[in-house]
């Protein structure tokens, strides 16, 4: 990536091609290609003029230069989910590239590459197809060049071994870089032409690589939002209202405009609610860097009129959401009879779950660079969602969003909260008023108290059980304020997307199922964080299966095998496109439950003593995956996690290494929700402000060694970057009750005299 | 007037003598490979060397740092990447990377003081740096590497 320090208000990708590159700009439909020409170099022109421009045209870009080089454009989120190596290694393995003269370069926020939206574990599952593609159709133009400048049949030419086309009848060769200008001036091919190699001839799918920013990142290289400088640029800091929806009565900015360094204070508006991703408002300590700012705000003595959200405390909260998930919630999925058959009596066990609310604590705070001028608008971000910055900016300054370029920084973590733009748009908006480029800079205080909090849920589970303890019915109920809240206000029950996470179906076979859900009323905002409504409902479920195999004296895996069944498809809503191409096949969850247990050494040591494993199953963003937590507790309640064996069922999956990464990390991230995640408010105002307070899994207790075994499969490519981290959490709380028969039914361990 | 040597440079810095070093670098010297994390010293986000031993640059005033060199991550870069940074690539141990500079000048100090440290010794002087992606036993595991590279 180019230094983001050097490249001051200009699109990153100009100038990057020379004038004679091959230019390819891969769409669904139609497909275009063209030189370069001098006049306006690089990919920006890469749209032809008979192309009604206007119209959405989801894209890819792959340039090749005539020294040979292939550029490719990232156009999705860096942020550690390895995207910049796993989606271009796509492309080249079709272009027979070869990777060592592969530059990878980042994309802006433009509608034309199709989502941005780095959310959700879509990257490598939406463009998987688009990216071979985009492939195919480049080395097909390069064979025909090949073909027409030696004046042979195209069948002759092969991109063969890498990076040139060879002529099969003699020892002719002719690099890449060689066919750029000829291959730039054949006609696109119809994708009815394109020939799409085998998996078994991938060079680049599914073969271990590092990362493709490896060495710039050990370096310390300006990559992130953080590093950002543009030349004249001022620094912010803001003073936000503590409770939701809160103004500003009075300030008194004496003391701090005698800081050295600081320039003056801006007040921030208040947002109109729903708040969505607008700015919370407050008071802006503008100086000329970041520490004057800091110690400023510090200075500023503000009367906050805090508003009708301070009735936030959560300790009376949580027994709101308790009492609701005892009562009859809206349906959302039922099958069979479940009342007729509790209403048989036998035995019923019933179970009731708590999980609080998360803040993402991304080591790199929100921060973003803007430069409002003539009516144009440059913003520098890290951000998961390019265009939702332009859209939030251009409404919050009354412009059009093309007049907002966003370029994307590599992302310090991001997690879901980079996906909300409210801290660019507080850079916008203090650059429209100084004049000048302003960056906005969050401190972690900033981030922990003012973030887009993942739900506080409650949760509760009856099941009944016949004589061989298998559930006959089972019914489930969940209660959290919904992310709906931060786009409708009055919002109090969940969406379908968060239903669909873990709660609506389960992969359990019981033939009489209900499972509801009850309505609670936001008080902060609510976002989404790694995995979402997964982390809380597949605590519950997952917590709730091995209770049941505690009530009936089986072995906890043998017991979750048993409710899995031997395999079948569920009907778990999905619409008719995804449900076709993934279908929700209960055998692939067996199939990696099996793998993690039988890696663990499932059952060759008997638990207790303050030793135990605990085993989960989840399947979210379309992936299957089983973890099996070691857990030593020792009589101080602490707890040790010497192992962790998880196994993952993704389809094809484009980079293993990145794979095993990520779940590596899914453990860690897992181990901090579940041993002391816990963000907590009174009076409106959140409690926790940093790592002393809100503690997160260092090197000393996280778990010691993560084993992940990646199923080699060729079904369609699922999600990589969050679905490791739902099971983690059940998988140790059940590894813990294995260890000391204490059992977790609050997050997080620390509520339970545990840490 | 304060002085300082940076990555072997002479320095001097009239400014706030509260500023963190951190901000320092950062801002006014333009050296952002030390990252901000915390402001607190509980995330090693910041480390650097001070007559090469680790410390929080976001909580070192520059009050403090009068005559004494400090290194940062670009400092190590600068004749090509160190055995520590060679070892960070071989394991391929970053994701994010946003952390890795501290936790690389953190290792960096524990080599000096440990040349040849066990999985106890590496917890133990590691603990003082957050990777919220969660890449500990890579991290250990090219300590270690970084260890076996410079024996």
């Amino acid at each position: 990536m180019i230094p983001i320090e050097k490249v001051t208000r200009r699109n990153f990708l100009q100038g990057v091609l020379s004038a004679s590159a091959f230019v390819l700009c891969v769409q669904k439909a139609p497909l275009l290609a063209k030189a370069a020409s001098n006049g306006t170099p690089g990919f920006t022109t890469s749209v032809a003029p008979s192309i009604d421009s206007t119209a959405f045209h989801p894209g890819v870009y792959v340039g090749i230069q005539t020294d040979g080089t292939v550029i490719i454009v990232a156009h999705r989120t860096e942020m550690g989910n390895g995207v910049r190596t796993s989606l271009p290694r796509i492309l080249a393995d079709e272009l027979d590239a070869d990777w060592s003269r592969v530059q990878v370069i980042q994309g802006d926020g433009d509608e034309k590459y199709g989502s941005q939206d780095t959310d959700g574990s879509h990257s490598v599952r939406e463009f998987f197809e688009p990216l071979r593609e985009a492939g195919a159709t480049a080395r097909l133009m390069l064979i025909r060049a090949a073909a027409q400048q030696w004046g042979v049949p195209e069948a002759q030419c092969v991109a063969d071994p890498v990076h040139v086309v060879s002529d099969s009848k003699s020892s002719r060769k002719l690099g890449y870089g060689e066919l750029a200008a000829l291959a730039a001036r054949q006609p696109v091919p119809k994708k009815e032409e394109l020939q799409f190699k085998s998996p078994r001839e991938w060079r680049y799918i599914g073969k271990p690589a590092p990362g493709y920013d490896v060495t710039e990142v050990c370096a310390g290289k300006p990559l992130f939002g953080m590093d950002v400088r543009v030349d004249g640029m001022l620094y912010a800091a803001i003073a936000h209202p503590p409770v939701l929806g809160g103004k500003v009565k009075s300030v008194d900015d004496s003391a701090t405009l005698k800081v050295k360094g600081v320039k003056k204070t801006i007040p921030i508006d208040p947002f109109k609610p729903p708040h969505a991703f607008q700015p919370l408002g407050g008071v802006a300590v503008i100086a000329d860097n970041t520490w004057s700012a800091f110690k400023g705000r510090k200075q500023l003595k503000i009367e906050w009129d805090n508003g009708a959200h301070a009735v936030y405390t959560s300790a009376d909260y949580k027994k709101q959401l308790q009492q609701t998930a005892r009562q009859a919630g809206k349906v959302i999925h039922t099958t069979g009879d479940p009342d007729a058959e509790f209403a048989k009596g036998g035995k019923i066990i019933e179970a009731e779950y708590f999980a609080p609310h998360l803040a993402h604590a991304s080591m790199e705070p929100p921060v973003a660079v803007a430069d409002v001028q003539a009516g144009k608008v440059t913003v520098w971000s890290p951000t998961q969602n390019p265009v939702g910055v332009r859209e939030e900016v251009a409404k919050a300054l009354g412009m059009k969003k093309e007049d907002v370029t966003c370029h994307v920084t590599f992302l310090g973590g991001g997690f879901g909260r980079k996906s909300k733009a409210d801290y660019a748009v507080e850079a916008a908006v203090l650059s429209k008023k100084t004049g000048k480029p302003v960056k906005v800079v969050w401190s972690r205080e900033d981030d922990i108290q003012f973030d887009y909090f993942h739900s506080v849920a409650a949760m509760y589970i009856k099941a009944a059980l016949d004589s061989a303890g298998k559930p006959t019915a089972w019914l489930q109920r969940s209660v959290f304020p919904p992310i709906g809240s931060t786009f409708d206000k009055d919002a109090v029950y969940g969406g379908g997307g968060e239903m669909s996470m873990g709660w609506n179906v389960i992969p359990f076979d019981v033939a009489n199922f209900r499972s509801e859900n009850g309505p609670a009323t936001a008080h902060v905002r609510i976002g989404w964080l790694r995995s979402v409504a997964n982390i809380y409902h597949a605590f519950a479920v997952q917590s709730f299966a091995n209770e049941l195999a505690a009530a009936a004296n089986r072995d906890p895996y043998d017991y979750l095998l048993m409710l899995i069944g031997t395999g079948h498809t569920i009907d778990a809503g999905q619409s008719p496109d995804v449900a076709g191409k993934y279908p929700y096949d209960t055998a692939r969850l067996r199939h990696v439950a099996q793998l993690a247990a039988d890696k663990a050494n499932w059952g060759k040591r008997k638990p207790g003593n303050g030793w135990g494993m605990g085993i989960a199953v989840h399947r979210s963003f379309l992936t299957y995956v089983a973890t099996v937590v070691e857990a030593e507790v020792d009589s101080s309640g602490a707890v040790r996690i010497p192992n962790v064996y998880t196994a993952v069922d993704a389809g094809i999956v484009a980079n293993p290494e990145m794979v095993r990464s990520q779940f590596e990390g899914a453990a860690v991230f897992g181990t901090s929700i579940a041993r002391t995640g816990e963000i907590t408010a009174t009076n409106g105002s959140i409690d926790q402000s940093n790592f002393h307070d809100y503690p997160v899994a260092r090197m000393n207790d996280a778990p010691v060694h993560v084993d992940v075994q990646v199923v080699e499969s060729l079904a369609p490519p699922a999600g990589v970057g969050e679905p490791g981290v739902p099971p983690f959490v059940p998988a140790l709380c059940n590894a813990v009750y294995a260890a000391t028969g204490k059992r977790v039914r609050e997050l997080p361990l620390t509520r339970n005299g545990l840490s | 007037m304060i002085h300082l040597k940076v990555n072997g440079s002479p320095q001097s810095f009239d400014g706030d003598p509260e500023m963190p070093l951190l901000w320092y670098l950062r801002d006014i010297l333009g050296l952002t490979g030390t990252k901000f994390g915390c402001g607190m010293a509980l995330c090693g986000a910041c480390t650097v060397l001070e007559n090469g031993k680790a410390v929080r640059s976001c909580s070192r005033p520059m009050a403090k740092v009068e005559g004494l060199e400090i290194t940062t991550i670009e400092g190590i870069s600068a004749h090509g990447p160190h055995a520590v940074q060679k070892a960070w690539a071989e394991v391929n141990v970053p994701q994010c990377g946003y952390c890795q500079p501290g936790q690389i000048m953190q290792a960096v100090s524990l080599l000096s003081s440990t040349p040849h440290p066990t999985d106890a010794d590496i917890d133990d002087k590691m603990a003082g740096n957050i990777c919220r992606c969660g890449t500990y036993q890579r991290i250990r595991a090219a300590i270690h590497e970084a260890a076996k590279e410079r024996a």
